[in-house]
Formats: C-alpha cells, sequence, structure tokens
C-alpha cells in the first residue's frame, strides 16, 4: 500500500540500525509517548536493533491508560440511567471502573454502542430523539477535533439531546511533566498524529527549557529507525531542538482549520493522569457557549466511590520507571483477556502490546 | 487511539469523501480540512473518521529519494571497504 510498504524495508531498517550503532557513545533513554509508536515499536521488534546504548522507554501515550477510574465509574453512572445511550469508542468498553466496566453494564441490558467516529453518534441521536446520546470523549489533540466539530454540528442543527463526556487532554503538560519528576529521558520521540494537528510549536519549550531535543515521528519501521538516529545526533553533537521526521504528514504549523476548532468548543483545565497526578492546563473543557453539550453541566448523576486497584503498577509504567515485566500481575492474574489496569486493556497500552509481542 | 491511515480519495461528495485503504472503501468527512485543500486522486490520513491531513506527495518522495541515496552511499562505502581491505567508519 503506498505511504505504508515503503517504509517497512527490512535493508533500511538495518541501515539505519547499523548507522545509530557507528554514532552512538553515550547511554541515552529515548521516550516515546504515543500509543502507536509503542505498538510499532514492540511489533516490530525495534529494542533488539539497536546497540546497548540506546534504550526505549514508553510514556503515556496511551490515552485509555491515562484516563482516571473515576470518569469510567461516571460513565458507568452515566449508562445507568434509563434515558441514556452511551457511544463510545472501542478502547474504553473493557477498562475497568471500580466495581464495573461499560462491557459488563452492555450485558447487563444498558444501551452503550461502539462507534467508530463521532459522527455516528451524531447519527445514533439524530434517531433517538427521546433519548440522550452521551459520546465519552477520550484522546489526545489528534482526536479532540473530531469531537468539537461533532459538538459544532449538533449545536448548529438544534441537536440538544448530544451531549459529550470529555476526557480529552493534551499531550506537552505530560511530557514536561515527567521531566520536572525527575524521569530520566535524553530526548522524546514526538507523537506524529498528536502533531499533525498541533504542529511542532507545542514542543519548543522542551528544548528551551529542558535542553531535550523532540523529533515527531512517523509510525513505520524505517520512521522510528530514522527519528531514533536524528534524535541520537542531536544528543552526540548536543544541539537538542524539534525536529519532524514525518514530513509526509506533520506540517510545522499543523492543521490550521482543527485547531480553530479545538479553540472554538475547549478550554484548557487541570486535568489528572495516571501516574502524573493533576497536571494544570492538561485537559480540554467544553466552553460555555457549547454546555448544552456538556454531559458534566447537563446530566446530574450519583457516581459510586473510586477504587484503585491494589498490586497495580500501571502509573509507574506510564512513567517509564517500570517496564511491565516488573509487575507481579503482568501475565497472572492480568492479561488482556482479564486485565486489571488499563495498561493491558487497550491494545497500544504498554502492557498489552508487550503481552502480544514479547512475552 | 491515534492510529491513523493513509487512504486514496476516490469520490468527493460535499464535505465527505469515498476513500480506499488497500481493497477498502471507507466513508471520511473533511470538515477538518479547507474544502479547496483535497482533491480526487489525493491522499489523506484518516483517523476516527475524519480526514485530518492530505499527504503531501512532494515531502514524501523527497523522504525515499534521501533513503535511496543513504542506501546507495552505504553501499558504495561497503564496495569501497572490501576493495581496499579497510574500515572507513
Amino acid at each position: 500500500m503506498k505511504y505504508i510498504d515503503e517504509y517497512r524495508d527490512k535493508g533500511l531498517v538495518r541501515l539505519f540500525a547499523e548507522e545509530i550503532k557507528k554514532i552512538s557513545t553515550k547511554h541515552v533513554k529515548l521516550m516515546e509517548v504515543c500509543g502507536g509508536h509503542t505498538m510499532s515499536i514492540q511489533k516490530f521488534g525495534i529494542p533488539d536493533l539497536l546497540p546497548s546504548t540506546v534504550e526505549l522507554i514508553s510514556g503515556p501515550g496511551c490515552p485509555v491508560c491515562v484516563t482516571s477510574r473515576g470518569y469510567i465509574d461516571q460513565a458507568i453512572a452515566y449508562c445507568r440511567l434509563a434515558d441514556v445511550i452511551i457511544a463510545t469508542y472501542g478502547d474504553l468498553i473493557r477498562v475497568p471502573g471500580s466495581t464495573s466496566s461499560l462491557e459488563k453494564e452492555r450485558a447487563l441490558g444498558a444501551d452503550i454502542r461502539i462507534v467508530y467516529s463521532v459522527l455516528d453518534a451524531l447519527i445514533i441521536a439524530r434517531e433517538n430523539r427521546s433519548k440522550k446520546v452521551v459520546f465519552l470523549g477520550i484522546g489526545f489533540e489528534t482526536t479532540a477535533p473530531g469531537s468539537a466539530a461533532a459538538i459544532i454540528k449538533a449545536s448548529m442543527a438544534g441537536l440538544r439531546n448530544f451531549y459529550v463526556y470529555s476526557a480529552h487532554k493534551v499531550m506537552p503538560p505530560a511530557m514536561e511533566a515527567l521531566i520536572d519528576e525527575g524521569v530520566q529521558i535524553n530526548g522524546y520521540l514526538g507523537p506524529g498524529h498528536v502533531s499533525t494537528i498541533t504542529g511542532e510549536k507545542i514542543y519548543y519549550d522542551i528544548p528551551k527549557k529542558y535542553g531535550l531535543g523532540v523529533v515527531i515521528s512517523g509510525f513505520e519501521p524505517v520512521d522510528v529507525m530514522q527519528s531514533i538516529l536524528m534524535l541520537v545526533q542531536q544528543i552526540e553533537s548536543n544541539q537538542p531542538k524539534v525536529e519532524i521526521q514525518y514530513t509526509r504528514v506533520v506540517k510545522p504549523e499543523g492543521n490550521i482549520k482543527a485547531q480553530q476548532m479545538l479553540e472554538e468548543v475547549f478550554e484548557p483545565r487541570d486535568d489528572w493522569w495516571r501516574g502524573l497526578g493533576v497536571l494544570k492546563d492538561s485537559g480540554l473543557k467544553i466552553r460555555e457557549n457549547y454546555q448544552a453539550h456538556d454531559a458534566e453541566k447537563m446530566i446530574e448523576v450519583v457516581v459510586e466511590k473510586t477504587i484503585e486497584p491494589k498490586g497495580c503498577i500501571c502509573g509507574l509504567i506510564l512513567k517509564g520507571i517500570k517496564k511491565p515485566k516488573d509487575c507481579k500481575l503482568f501475565g497472572t492474574v492480568c492479561t488482556p483477556s482479564d486485565p486489571v489496569g488499563s495498561c493491558m486493556v487497550s491494545n497500544e497500552g504498554s502492557c498489552a502490546a508487550f503481552y502480544m509481542y514479547n512475552r | 487511539m491515534c492510529l491513523s491511515i493513509p487512504a486514496r480519495v476516490d469520490e468527493i461528495e460535499g464535505n465527505s469523501a469515498i476513500c480506499t485503504v488497500g481493497n477498502s472503501s471507507y466513508k471520511a468527512s473533511l470538515e477538518l480540512l479547507t474544502p479547496e485543500e483535497v482533491q480526487v486522486g489525493d491522499y489523506v490520513l484518516i483517523h476516527t473518521g475524519f480526514a485530518i491531513q492530505k499527504l503531501d506527495e512532494v515531502d514524501a518522495m523527497e523522504t525515499l529519494k534521501t533513503f535511496n541515496d543513504f542506501k546507495t552511499l552505504n553501499e558504495q562505502m561497503d564496495q569501497e571497504e572490501k576493495d581496499n581491505n579497510t574500515h572507513l567508519i
């Protein structure tokens, strides 16, 4: 397939591996902060191709993984209301809440529908005017513009029974928080599709304030290897900066129209991340102008007390401090078919990706 | 979650496009792009039903050319090393 096959060339991957080996002298830890990179790195066995001086660690790049149990509990509370239909991306359905999950609630009769796009949720709202349709808005800057577009459409069409329950988050505060916390990182593989929307400017503070480089990377093995080489070159020459490897998609200015829609509908708010706690201005809240479509404002609900699972070290894994194999639950009590923590649920969570490709 | 796939635009109808990925067809909204930006035959990146960016053929070709130059240079250096029985790097 065009734009995919040519970036899976084994010969090129090997050449990049040789080149990295040639120039790498310092021991470095490079972090990726995108679930797509986590999967790609495990799937193509990239760690095995790198010299012992280059270590890859996974960060908080899986939106399902960083979302709080409290959010799932509130979604479950919504789905228990008789006049509510929940529309959600499939990623969330099996995430454990404190005492239940959306999957379990569906088996008990709740009306929960998996959608591929938020636009499908709009259609459900149009076809079920007597019900409140609550779309579970999770995801980073890549996904949030779709929610914004849907809210604008619903508002213009007077579709008053369409609501979004937003857990949308933005990436830069988490990337900075990790460094502030003292997690050992020497450079970031920048998230390719988040950057498609935002452009490169959101990372400018990272070289400036912290002296770390960011290379915005594509997702095929050739892309990832070239990005690692670019980061190693930056580190070896002591010239940290923001660079784009994924130029076929990411423009320095990003997608301006999508940025304008985000700005129109959402405003920043402090938000909680698994492993990192509350980070200032890291979440996206629906603006007052659109509050008629904000589930948090419009639908009153009683939520059970949040209980975190015992023994699960998802938080430390999301910070790159521990690896999935360091967890006592990994592969025994916690498996993709019966997950305890969120990192094992989503197929782009570190634990699930490691379980699938590397166990 | 942020997974996106490159797809070829086959038809445009108002604000949406019918796109092909491999042998499958998808409908994608063009609302996050400016209308004049996309034409039939272009490749776009689809994420959760929205085209979020047009792929830049010139940049893609440029990257591939760089890759190929890199490959050629490496082959030449390997050959030189073999011929002279030396290590260049």
